[in-house]
């Protein structure tokens, strides 16, 4: 039943839609412990493809708790996150081992 | 040295628990220990080498990479757990009457632990990986000194051995008529946690855009950044705010859990 489960997941995964060409792109860089920008502003209900460039030698961990995001990206790399379709607001963002000075927010309006 | 113990700390926090938990869930069966071990060894190895990878897995996938890499690693740890939670439930029976009869506590039965050295393995590979990327990126980027900086790991590593320790000394003062039931519990809720970050994964990467919306929202009553809520979330999963996906990946992983190890033992009567 655990592999009738895994494969309902796959199935799942596979049937829905993969980033495709229409995805709004937004960048943030991360420099001196800092990002830039630190406000985004996106529209509303629509995914975003959300390219973090890490332009510090050391790694940063892009985290967010309220757009459900995480993930540590190596100095001098570039790394994609899809935001989610979110609903109007305010979603803060940090970076988790600069958390004095890397903050930030997303307004999805 | 501090901010560096405790971010190593946090990341090394889920895989002690795990491993503690496990610890006592294995208890009495032969070469458990040994099976730990070579877990913990393989996944540090692991964690090494994938975190010196990581910028090329990072670029993998179009730039997600390590949402695919953790959505294999999340979902063989899952399919691991769930079959260990049914073994074990279906062999207990066996192993306490045989401890009876043969005055033994366990058979040698070490073939079958190999999920739990498994699952060990996966949870270091993880979380080392990223404790890996964060300390070798300081080690040449940041004006840290080395002795600094490796003492600092050690410290984060050993208070979150020591938080499992606890957690293993903890859970092994139970009854041991109860031990057993507590220690299902847990890792039934531990596979739950493990769907949860599944489904997590899988909207990070972009591969799901249904259910993503907020089950409920605690943040404001237990943040996630606080200790309590790193213990739990590593013990029971719990998110402050999590989508709903991550609710029904949740319950439907307890559930089917469930239902098989109720299959099975309704199947050995006879």
């Amino acid at each position: 039943m655990n592999r009738f489960k895994l494969s309902v997941l796959l199935g799942l995964v596979t049937a829905t839609t993969f980033a495709n060409a229409a995805d709004l792109e937004k960048t943030i860089v991360i420099k001196g412990h800092r990002f830039e920008p630190s406000e985004i502003t996106i529209p509303a209900g629509q995914r975003i493809k959300l390219t973090v460039h890490n332009q510090d030698s050391t790694a940063e961990e892009f985290e967010s708790h309220a757009l459900r995001l995480e993930k540590v990206i190596a100095g001098g790399s570039k790394a994609v996150l899809m935001i989610r379709p979110l609903k109007p607001g305010r979603y803060k963002f940090v970076g988790e081992f600069n958390e004095e000075t890397a903050q930030g927010v997303i307004v999805a309006e | 040295m501090f901010p560096v113990a405790l971010i190593v700390f946090r990341e090394s926090l889920e895989a002690a628990l795990l491993i503690g938990i496990l610890a006592v869930a294995t208890k009495g069966v032969s070469d458990r220990g040994r099976w730990l071990l070579v877990g913990l060894a393989v996944g540090l190895a692991g964690a090494v080498l994938m975190g010196s990878a990581m910028e090329k897995i990072t670029t993998l996938a179009s730039g997600v990479g390590q949402e695919l890499v953790n959505a294999v690693i999340l979902s063989v740890a899952l399919v691991m757990l769930a079959w260990h939670s049914v073994w074990a439930r279906v062999h207990a029976k066996e192993l306490v009457s045989q401890a009876k009869t043969v005055g033994s506590m366990a058979r040698n039965n070490d073939s079958s632990l190999w999920p739990v050295g498994m699952l060990v393995c996966l949870a270091v590979l993880r979380e080392g990986a990223e404790t890996v990327l964060f300390v070798s990126g300081l080690l040449s980027g940041a004006d840290i000194t080395t002795g600094a900086l490796v003492t600092g790991t050690l410290l984060g590593i050993t208070l979150g051995a020591t938080v499992g320790l606890l957690m293993y000394l903890g859970l092994g003062r139970i009854n041991p008529k109860h031990l057993f039931s507590v220690t299902q519990v847990l890792i039934l809720m531990l596979a739950g946690n493990l769907a949860s970050q599944l489904a997590k994964t899988l909207q990070q990467g972009g591969w799901i855009d249904k259910l993503l919306d907020s089950a409920w929202d605690a943040e404001n009553l237990l943040p996630m950044d606080h200790l309590a809520a790193n213990i739990l979330h590593s013990l029971v999963g719990y998110e402050s705010n999590p989508s709903q996906l991550q609710v029904v990946a949740y319950g439907l992983t307890v559930f089917t859990i469930l239902a098989a190890v109720h299959w099975r033992e309704s199947r050995a009567k006879f």
